[in-house]
């Protein structure tokens, strides 16, 4: 792999830039591997990423529909944090914040980590009590994490409508100063520069059409493109995982919903900070080139279509000209959706299934970006050993039968 | 923007009447107490997500407040048929499979 460094660039200048090498290879399918990952979003590449470089397992394919981060890795609203409220999911997203912290130095690839704080509003009292809470618990679990009133909001965010005569007035709100944005597509492009550097190949527009099972025990899946065999499989398909958890013969607890986002056009540098409210539903976010990237809820009904509808649309603007009076005027550039694979308790499910040797990662709903390196490290280890690492351990597909839900729905009801 | 037939108001209407309320035709076990951990955990938990047919509850929240089904295509967000509760699908995945043709399959997926 060619590195990427100021030297090179100055380098690659002398020839016009018309000679860098391809960040990953196109490669033919082998008849076997020790490990297929079904999945090329962030998730899936971060997998394959960990298995090469921490575990040693480089005889590894993903296997792709489409291409790299075309599913929900391109379609989110970029937030990173790891406020969350019960220890098992602290434990989860904290470790992928530590990651984050050095991910760009570790793929050699500007992820864009920008550590610019997210802030969680609370417009009632029992927002506010339901912060504290929050805060408290993070604290005890080493997550830096405030509570901040009022003037502390309107210090942070000058823009903000804090007055006592909104509607929904902020009484103050959580604030996590590590928290932040990545960009989303450097994210998946460089786990994928990674992996392939390792040796992994990387398995375009090749769609899994069924799995390959003898006596309970996995041994490859049909594609495409032919057989592929493997007798360790990890699925990270997300809104597509109940329809491959289908083919294996068995129901996984997930609805997949459509989850939409939008971008205005670029104005000037008016928001420094992520600002979400859970209370009057959105949330906000200046990127890079200026414009406001925007957020809200699910769509409440069950589409794989990869569209959101228009009275969510209308609902998430109407909070954010509620916080933010300023954008009243603001024009939308574009719109999209993702379809999102959502729990019942909000959690995701990285978990071993009926089928020995088949892996499963999903049920990240609408929150999946910010755990992108520590869910792929996560699943890697536990692909390698056979036996869920401790840190997955507790999202475990068995918590729906034996009542040992997380329920993350306060921190991940909304805002992400 | 859906525009959903209500078969108790017996009008179409707007979805922003309405309020999408999960899989439809799901019956809690007659005696739970008898369930084992399996059972239960199923009947809360674990739902039909299919892509492509699939029942599902609205209810009519800012009209007349009641429950109904609803069959519609998860890929291409079609509204089959709309029908009162208690009342059986005249719609259904298998019906539907031997209606149509892979053309017509491909030209319901590209307005995604």
């Amino acid at each position: 792999m060619q590195r990427y460094s100021g030297f090179g660039l100055v380098k690659h200048a002398l020839s016009h830039h018309e000679n860098w090498q391809r960040q990953w290879r196109n490669p033919t399918p082998k008849p076997a591997y020790d490990v297929i990952i079904v999945g090329g979003g962030g998730h899936g590449l971060a997998t394959a990423y960990y298995l090469a470089k921490e575990f040693g397992i480089t005889n590894v394919a993903v296997i792709e529909k489409g291409w790299l981060g075309g599913g929900n890795t391109a379609r989110n609203t970029t937030i990173v944090r790891s406020n969350y409220l019960w220890d098992e999911s602290a434990f989860l997203y904290e470790h992928a914040m530590k990651l984050w912290e050095g991910l760009s130095q570790d793929l050699n690839y500007n992820v864009m980590f920008s550590q610019r704080g997210v802030m969680n509003l609370g417009h009632t009292l029992q927002d506010m009590r339901d912060v504290q809470r929050r805060v408290n618990a993070n604290r005890l679990n080493g997550i830096d994490s405030e509570v901040l009133d009022t003037a502390g909001v309107q210090k942070i965010v000058p823009i903000m409508d804090c007055s006592k005569n909104a509607r929904y007035p902020v009484l103050g709100a959580s604030w996590q100063p590590r928290a932040g944005v990545a960009r989303h597509d450097a994210v998946a492009w460089g786990y994928a520069r990674g992996a392939d550097a390792l040796g992994v190949d990387i398995l375009q527009q090749t769609e899994v059409t069924g799995f390959k099972i003898r006596d309970g025990q996995i041994y490859g899946v049909h594609t495409n493109r032919g057989d592929i065999e493997a007798k360790t499989v990890g699925c990270v398909a997300a809104g597509n995982s109940g329809v491959l958890a289908g083919m294996a013969g068995f129901k996984l607890p997930l609805e997949s919903h459509p989850l939409q986002a939008l971008v205005s056009e670029p104005i000037k540098p008016v928001l420094d900070t992520v600002v979400m409210s859970n209370h009057v539903h959105g949330y906000v976010s200046q990127s890079d080139k200026g414009d406001l990237v925007i957020g809200a809820g699910i769509d409440g009904y069950n589409g794989y279509g990869q569209r959101g509808s228009y009275p969510t649309v209308e609902h998430t603007l109407q909070a954010i000209v509620e916080m933010f009076p300023i954008f009243s005027r603001v024009r939308m550039n574009r719109q999209w959706g993702g379809v999102v694979d959502t729990c019942p308790d909000a959690c995701p499910i990285l978990s071993k299934t009926p089928v020995k040797g088949l892996y499963f990662n999903c049920g990240w709903g609408t929150g999946g970006f910010k755990a992108t390196p520590g869910s792929g490290h996560v699943f890697a280890a536990s692909l390698a050993k056979g036996e869920m690492h401790p840190i997955a351990a507790p999202f475990s597909i068995d918590r729906f039968h034996s009542g040992a839900l997380i329920d993350e729905h306060g921190a991940a009801g909304v805002a992400h | 923007m859906f525009i959903i037939y209500c078969p108790y108001c017996c009008e179409y209407r707007e979805e922003e009447e309405f309020h999408p309320k999960g899989q439809a035709h799901i019956e809690r076990p007659k005696d739970p107490e008898a369930c084992s951990d399996e059972e239960w955990g199923d009947y809360l938990f674990f739902r039909d997500n299919p892509r492509g047919v699939h029942h599902e509850m609205w209810v009519h929240a800012v009209g007349c407040r009641k429950f109904f089904n609803v069959t519609r295509h998860t890929v291409s967000y079609k509204i089959l048929e709309t029908y009162k509760m208690g009342e059986k699908p005249s719609v259904t995945a298998e019906s539907v499979a031997a209606t149509t043709t892979p053309e017509s399959v491909q030209k319901e997926g590209v307005r995604a």
